[in-house]
């Protein structure tokens, strides 16, 4: 092991590990927000609207990423609409998360009994009240577990973005090789820079999933 | 003569085929607590959840103080602020405590100030023996206890009328008794209630009407003395034999 090229090349590893988790956090915020608002409508079967997100959510679980951004960075451009690296990736990864995101948040809104909805009916409130204040707190608390393991499958997603021309960590790692013939050294770098993004997230989520599970809810 | 507070019209609702309630209709005075008895699965609480909007009727109309309820009704959430509902679930929202349970409702549906709705909460808490619970979370209280505080839930939105459905059904027998002690003092205070058991005893203590049901149609209807002691049709007969032990 070349422990003076790591030291040499690792600020490369350290700007596409922040570009990484920008993409990233950007990416899960937004499959968040689509995956609320397809749950939603899945839930509610609302009309027209639910059988779109029902085929979106189909095609997108259905697919792999790699073609998803091929299609949004090569094909796109075919008929005029050409997206720059960046836009392309994050456009991807919600594309793939939301349909995950959807899935959690019906499953956790699912999980709320019936009643509950009812009886927060039955004192007067309207049915968005009641979505907000009871239904929806407890549907998250539920979805947490699996809102905290898509984030984690979106994140290891993106190191497939450097079919998009993007300098992600897969990337600066595929060129250190190239270049250099360092495969050993690069890898090894791979490897920890993902590990240094993706283990706080992990903890972090345990955490969140504990103190959700048994402080709110009186135990 | 009065006008009655809640009025049930020929109300008619069937799924599919099944008719669950078949021409019901009867009216509730202001202070009247009526009871409805019935086999199982004769259309007692389809009949509850119709008054209040939760289930839709597809024939008759029901009328609160002379205001149509119907599930489409673009006000029908305040229509039901003043029908309270206490369901033989425990229906506590499980990620409040009980205080916020209580005054979540008056809070966000009659936009009351939380000091005063926090004060008449406490208050109820009190009457019901539970004021040190305010600040437990609904898993931590007994069958008994989470009725309790349903009602102080629904009671704390002063509705004109107060629903329940069999809410000692899933109890515990000695968590019964504390239950149905609060049903009893609203009874007494004046209350109008409709109340779905199958506690024959409390039936006879608590009601001034009640009304037999069978097969989604009313078969019998009469002052507890009238009905327990002299029932008139066949069915009502046999209905009470049931709950006779002679040795």
């Amino acid at each position: 092991m070349d422990w003076n090229f790591i030291v040499q090349y690792s600020d490369l590893y350290k700007e596409a590990a922040l570009l990484t988790v920008r993409i990233a956090w950007i990416g899960i915020l937004g499959s968040l927000i689509l995956g609320l608002i397809c749950g939603m409508i899945r839930y509610y079967k609302v009309p027209v609207l639910s059988q779109i997100a029902g085929i979106y959510i189909e095609l997108s679980r259905n697919t792999p990423l790699l073609i998803q951004l091929f299609f949004l960075y090569f094909g796109l451009p075919k008929i005029g609409i050409v997206l720059q690296s960046e836009t392309c990736a994050i456009a991807g990864l919600i594309f793939l998360g939301g349909s995950y995101m959807a899935e959690a948040f019906r499953s956790g809104i699912e999980a709320v009994d019936r009643i509950q909805m009812e009886s927060g009916l039955s004192l007067g409130l309207t049915r968005r009240q009641v979505f907000f204040y009871i239904i929806f707190p407890q549907a998250a608390a539920v979805a947490v577990p699996g809102i905290g393991a898509n984030a984690i499958f979106l994140i290891k997603e993106t190191s497939v973005f450097s079919v998009v021309a993007l300098m992600d960590l897969m990337h600066v790692a595929k060129d250190l090789i190239g270049l250099y013939y360092k495969t050993d050294e690069a890898l090894f770098m791979l490897v920890v820079s993902y590990l240094i993004i993706l283990l706080p997230v992990s903890i972090i989520l345990t955490f969140l999933e504990r103190r959700l599970r048994y402080a709110g809810f009186g135990n | 003569m009065e006008k009655p507070v809640l009025e049930i019209n020929h109300i008619e609702k069937a799924y599919g085929d099944h008719k669950v309630l078949d021409d019901i209709s009867f009216s509730v005075k202001k202070g009247e607590v009526v009871v409805v008895l019935g086999p199982s699965g004769c259309g007692k609480s389809t009949l509850l959840r119709c008054l209040n909007g939760l289930e839709n009727i597809q024939g008759g109309e029901v009328k609160l103080n002379g205001e149509q309820i119907s599930q489409n009704a673009k006000n029908i959430h305040q229509i039901r602020q003043k029908i309270g509902m206490v369901f033989q679930s425990y229906d506590l929202f499980p990620h409040m405590n009980i205080l916020k349970n209580i005054i979540l409702a008056p809070m966000k549906a009659q936009h009351r100030a939380k000091e005063e709705v926090t004060k008449e909460a406490e208050k109820l808490l009190k009457r019901v023996g539970l004021l040190e619970k305010k600040d437990a979370f609904p898993r931590q209280l007994s069958g008994g206890q989470k009725q309790r505080v349903a009602i102080v839930r629904a009671l704390c939105m002063h509705p004109e009328v107060m629903l329940f459905d069999e809410v000692t059904a899933s109890l515990d027998p000695e968590m019964v008794r504390e239950v149905l002690d609060v049903m009893l003092e609203m009874a007494q205070n004046g209350s109008t209630m409709v109340i779905v058991t199958h506690e024959m005893q409390f039936a006879k203590a608590v009601a001034d009407r009640i009304i037999f049901m069978d097969q989604g149609k009313i078969v019998e209807e009469g002052t507890p003395e009238e009905f327990f002691e002299n029932p008139k049709t066949d069915r009502a007969k046999q209905f009470l034999n049931v709950f006779e032990f002679v040795a």
